[in-house]
């Protein structure tokens, strides 16, 4: 008896209800309210988004003074969980001794957790606010120094979002 | 015997020793910088402190010598104390340069300040500075900033190598590492204070950021630097050699290496110049052929000669496994002529590690049957008889014979000459048929050393013959969880053999029914047919080797 389903009553609906006009013109009533309030909508490809600071786009690599400041400790490869980044570090005439002859993110393992920039102990790499990523093969996606090297006065705003935050 | 009590734990012994070595003894780990076992005490690191019940104050373990009823404390809350103290003291002036540093993921100061430490400095001057980049030696750099002046290197070179090259100059905490004046740190075995600093203030200059430690895989090898055969430890990345360090063996090498065979032995195993199939001369030229092809081919053209008009040279380089199927194959085809070429070097031995024989597997190769029954058969004679036409066919394994100019000349009067070969030598010159080995960091072995230590080596590359997950060779992390579309993944992986597996293929074409599946059937066949290796296995010689069992007349062959 007990697992006897309960029996549920539905309201039988009014005869009001059942002629259903009145019912169309509450809808339109509501649809139109909507039209006239100010749009939400953005027209995505050609109106752009610029994302707040905490924003966690795609990493990149902060350049200072022509050069990277990034020492290829390798922490942000091994703190990982997504195993994207590859450093091959070498050595330099300049005071840092070290650094990447060879940075690769591959974008397609990346999962976006900002685990690199938070273990990275030059403030050397960080996340931009660039979203948009295409490929058109597996190759592609992998960034090397070219397209990860972004000028330290483009990314002020997370870099100053960092120093609060820390 | 002495009873003492470490960490209310009783243990019975020798009177001789110190609190620190009796711990370690018994498995109870007390923290320390400046001591080594095999070096002399000096007890300037004081972060070995320890209680001792009845003492005024707190003394370093590593100087105090155990007493009947003496009672320990390694973890008491004074020592805790005492030991957080030092650590901040050294760290005062260490700099916080672990990003650039080689030594990090291995160094003793960063465990434990890890460990041991509070971690907070209460010191806010700035550091001392001192020079970085200073090059000691040929093979070590210097950071002078992050020595903590345990003086290990020092004592390394004065007690060990017994050539005082090291020193500590200036007082206090201007104490800076240098060699003495007109001196460099140039000894064979300079490389070695490298693994002995606790820090990363000596380094080596070839490994130089190469790679983190943590990135890298370690598989237990066998130096083939010579005939001593020191225990190492091979760190791999994507596939390559990058560096060897000693692996402790009490009865080999102790805790050391020697830079030759540290920085000589493994660079040839990734360089251009391997051969990555095997070859067959074709109109003057050798051209790149599959295996069932080359096989063929050497097995044919071995059949085409009388038994008399063979040669065949086993090899000091390769595995007791190759050299003795090589032996039994010139047995079953009836072949008497076979030897192998020493490679003695009177210079090359010293009163620490190496030996005047500069192959690993001499008395190996002698011992598993690569010898001539009688003289008229051995090497020399062999040469004497290509020159006058008596032998036509030469089967070579591993080993560049042409090297040697007074061999070399001969070689064009062979009508056939069957090598196997791991690079581009002069021998590969003159050869009809190569076949691409594999080198000893590529298979699985054993090697004699020059006292008749059997030891076992493994592969630490892989080929086309091993997998690294299914063939249970060591792993690094990225090789635990990359894809086979990561480029750390990608490292080159040849098409060579084992030139076991390789003589046993052209034996099957030459009609013997053998059944080897890997390496340690063949060893367990050597195991029970030559008296020598009776009773050997590889689970028996496991890490650190076992002795063969040598009469008279064969340590009369030893080299």
């Amino acid at each position: 008896m007990e697992n006897q389903k309960p029996i549920i009553h539905r309201k039988d609906l009014h005869w009001w209800e059942l002629f259903y006009i009145p019912q169309i013109i509450n809808g339109m009533r509501i649809t139109l309210s909507q039209v006239f309030r100010p749009k939400f909508t953005r027209q995505y490809p050609e109106e752009k988004w610029n994302p707040p600071s905490s924003f966690r786009g795609r990493p990149v690599l902060v350049e200072q003074n022509g050069v990277e400041r990034c020492v290829a400790c390798g922490l942000c490869s091994r703190v990982c969980p997504a195993l994207a980044i590859d450093v091959q570090a070498s050595e330099t005439e300049l005071l840092k001794e070290r650094y990447p002859v060879r940075f690769e993110i591959n974008m397609l393992r990346c999962i976006f957790c900002g685990f690199c920039e938070e273990v990275c102990p030059e403030e050397a790499i960080v996340m931009s606010k660039e979203f948009e990523l295409v490929f058109r093969h597996q190759e592609d996606a992998i960034f090397g120094k070219d397209k990860l090297l972004i000028p330290a006065d483009k990314l002020k705003d997370r870099l100053e979002f960092l120093r609060k935050n820390r | 015997m002495v009873k003492i009590t470490i960490d209310e734990k009783v243990f019975e012994v020798e009177n001789n020793l110190t609190i620190i070595q009796a711990a370690r003894q018994n498995g109870i780990h007390i923290p320390h910088f400046c001591w080594h076992p095999t070096l002399s005490v000096s007890g300037n690191c004081r972060v070995c402190l320890v209680e001792v019940e009845k003492m005024p104050k707190l003394v370093i373990a590593c100087a105090t010598q155990v007493a009947e009823g003496m009672v320990v404390k390694t973890n008491s809350e004074k020592v805790v104390k005492a030991r957080n103290a030092v650590l901040e003291f050294i760290l005062i002036n260490h700099p916080l340069d672990c990003p650039i540093c080689d030594e990090a993921g291995e160094c003793k100061l960063q465990d434990y300040a890890y460990k041991y430490s509070v971690g907070e400095s209460r010191f806010d001057f700035d550091k001392v500075r001192k020079p970085k980049r200073v090059e000691l030696g040929p093979n070590v750099m210097l950071d002078t900033e992050r020595c903590i002046m345990c003086s290990r290197c020092i004592r390394f070179c004065d007690e060990i190598v017994k050539k005082p090259q090291l020193v500590f100059t200036q007082r206090g905490d201007h104490v800076e590492l240098t060699t003495f004046p007109g001196e460099k740190l140039d000894n064979n075995y300079s490389m070695n204070v490298i693994d002995l600093c606790p820090v990363g203030a000596l380094t080596s200059k070839d490994f130089r950021f190469k790679s983190r430690v943590w990135d890298m895989s370690s598989t237990d090898s066998i130096c083939v630097g010579c005939s001593r055969g020191c225990n190492t430890k091979m760190w791999v990345r994507n596939n390559e050699i990058l560096r060897l360090t000693p692996r402790y063996n009490s009865s080999v090498n102790q805790y050391w290496m020697c830079d030759h065979g540290r920085l000589n032995t493994f660079k040839h195993i990734n360089s251009p110049n391997r051969i990555n199939a095997p070859m067959i001369r074709k109109e003057g030229r050798l051209i790149d052929v599959g295996w069932d092809e080359a096989i063929a081919k050497a097995a044919s053209e071995l059949k085409s000669y009388k038994k008399s008009e063979i040669a065949a040279l086993g090899s000091a380089h390769a595995t007791n496994e190759d050299n003795y199927l090589m032996a039994k194959l010139m047995n079953f085809i009836g072949v008497k002529r076979i030897d192998f070429l020493p490679h003695l070097d009177e210079n090359n031995k010293d009163n620490i590690l190496l030996q005047e024989d500069k192959s690993p597997n001499s008395f190996g190769a002698k011992t598993v049957g690569v010898k001539p029954e009688t003289i008229e058969y051995s090497y020399q004679h062999i040469i004497e008889d290509i020159k006058n036409g008596k032998v036509k066919a030469l089967y070579v394994i591993d080993d560049d014979i042409a090297s040697n100019p007074g061999i070399a000349h001969v070689l064009p009067k062979l009508e056939f000459l069957l090598i196997h070969a791991s690079n581009e030598n002069e021998t590969v010159k003159y050869a009809d048929v190569v076949l691409a080995s594999s080198t000893y960091a590529e298979k699985h072995g054993t090697f004699t050393n020059f006292s008749g230590r059997v030891q076992r080596n493994k592969p630490a590359i892989s080929t086309l013959e091993h997998d690294r997950v299914l063939d249970n060779m060591s792993l690094s992390r990225l090789d635990r969880f990359g894809a086979h579309n990561d480029r750390w993944t990608r490292g080159i992986k040849r098409d060579t053999r084992a030139t076991w597996r390789i003589i046993n293929s052209i034996a099957a074409i030459l009609g013997a029914k053998w059944k080897y599946n890997n390496c340690e059937d063949v060893f367990n066949e050597i195991a029970a047919s030559v008296t020598a290796f009776n009773g050997l296995s590889y689970s028996k010689i496991g890490n650190s080797g076992a002795l063969i069992s040598v009469t008279k007349e064969q340590a009369k062959v030893r080299l």
